[in-house]
């Protein structure tokens, strides 16, 4: 019986069910968002679902020349990442006590793995267009990881070293939320861009770019790989803006009124992230390295030492 | 009807091939995508690789040079995956028959199969609009 307690939790609640249907709902609204920008009505809620069937009902062709166990293990390493990132999340938001030592440098770790998903996905694919995508994938994570470790280092300073969600959960809930500071500002800003390129979004969509390179690593994708990438991206969605919420905005507690507040703060983040994809111009990938190795990163070192003063 | 048909139809993929056309029915296809008539209502999208699609909207004539590609292109596509002729051209090469060009003994619909055929030259964007959910219909019924 102790086994049953931990699959569930992953299978279903609050693992990979329930991020997977809350994710595909925030991509709908990023459409939906996205059409009312542009004078469109958009589609129906229910549109995000419909895809993934859809896709999970036709044909995989894998290209000749592709290295096959490579190209299909590469979509679930993505959704395993995402599906244990929001697991511990999640558990770690309801019950601050819960969670281990370290689990915020797991957490940090495994939001690698998608786009560790993608460059593999890409490489194996045996299309050059593919390798140009996973090229400048793997030149974009180089860029932003270095300010996003730097965002994350302000509220474990803040919280007097803690290395733990429910830690830095516990002192938000004490001392009023990291975001309220200025160095708390500074990270979220930055913490906010380098999620946007996480999630390869406008003007960070550099890997994937439908009009130059016609979607990058995903362009040999079909059928169910794809859609698991695809649910990947949505779960993404969701956990990226939770990740914030939880480490710099107070988390979402479990009372009534609270839970409200909550949502509303994601969904606010959201609405941010797409309102950026919106009213910018794709980067090339010089570009971007050099926004998040120079403005970016001197801002985070900004934040750090704003917090080491106690700002 | 099944759920795999109607997530089919309710989220139709298309791809734009263009084999020689002399463009304005493309121009034509991306009018369904502006603000006006704004088909992403139904799950209509337009994507850029082959492998995503599920329906391919041909334009053009076929000429010499093309078909081999056309078959090939339609062999890539992952199944099912519907083919529609979009303006007279794709249907019945309308005011290019008889140029040098034209692969007389191959219209497209003996390349690869064809699901539906939308005339005019180019199609109103309201036409393809139409051609298309007379496809959804067809594939329906079936
Ligand atoms: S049908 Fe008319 S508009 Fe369309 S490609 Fe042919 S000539 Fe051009």
């Amino acid at each position: 019986m102790k086994i049953i307690e931990p699959l569930l939790q992953f299978v279903v609640f609050p693992g990979f069910l329930f991020t997977a249907v809350a994710g595909l709902i925030f991509s709908w609204i990023d459409r939906k968002v996205t059409a009312r920008v542009q004078y469109r009505i958009g589609p129906p809620w229910y549109q995000p679902f419909m895809d993934i069937l859809k896709l999970l009902g036709k044909e995989t062709m894998i290209p000749a020349g592709a290295s096959k166990r490579v190209f299909l293990t590469a979509p679930l390493i993505g959704l395993a990442g995402v599906t244990i990132v929001s697991t511990l999340l999640c558990l770690a938001d309801f019950d601050p006590n819960l969670g281990f030592v370290g689990d915020l440098i797991v957490v940090f770790y495994m939001l690698t793995l998608p786009a560790l998903a993608i460059i593999l996905g890409g490489f194996s694919s045996a299309n050059p267009l593919a390798s140009l995508g996973s090229s400048r994938e793997m030149k974009l994570v180089l860029s932003y990881e270095l300010p996003f470790i730097l965002a994350l280092l302000v509220p474990i300073i803040k919280s007097g070293g803690l290395l733990t969600i429910g830690g830095i959960l516990n002192y938000q809930i004490a001392h009023g939320a990291i975001f309220a500071s200025a160095s708390g500002f500074i990270a979220v800003v930055v913490a906010m861009l380098c999620i946007q390129a996480k999630l390869g979004l406008v003007p960070f969509d550099i890997s994937e770019a439908e009009t130059e390179i016609v979607g990058g690593s995903f362009i040999e994708y079909s059928g169910p790989p794809l859609a698991i990438f695809k649910l990947t991206k949505a779960m993404l969605l969701f956990t990226l803006p939770l990740f914030v919420v939880v480490v710099f905005m107070g988390g979402i507690t479990l009372q009534a009124k609270e839970v409200a507040w909550g949502i509303l703060k994601l969904i606010a983040l959201l609405v941010v992230i797409v309102l950026i994809r919106n009213t910018n111009p794709r980067l090339r990938i010089d570009q971007a390295l050099r926004f998040f190795w120079g403005p970016v990163t001197i801002l985070a070192i900004l934040g750090v030492v704003l917090a080491l003063f106690g700002h | 009807m099944d759920l795999k048909t109607k997530a089919l139809t309710k989220s139709l993929w298309v791809f734009h091939m263009s084999t020689a056309s002399c463009n304005n029915c493309d121009i034509e296809i991306l009018d369904c995508l502006t603000p006006r008539h704004d088909v992403e209502r139904f799950g209509i999208v337009l994507v850029g690789s082959i492998r995503h699609a599920d329906v391919i909207l041909a334009t053009g004539i076929v000429n010499r040079n093309c078909r081999d590609i056309v078959k090939k292109m339609y062999e890539q596509a992952p199944k099912p995956c519907f083919v529609v002729a979009v303006g007279t051209c794709a249907a019945g090469r309308g005011i290019f028959h008889n140029s040098y060009i034209v692969n007389e003994a191959e219209p497209l619909d003996k390349i690869i199969p064809v699901h539906a055929y939308i005339p005019g030259c180019p199609p109103k964007p309201e036409a393809i609009i139409d051609g298309i959910v007379k496809l959804i219909d067809k594939v329906n019924k079936k």
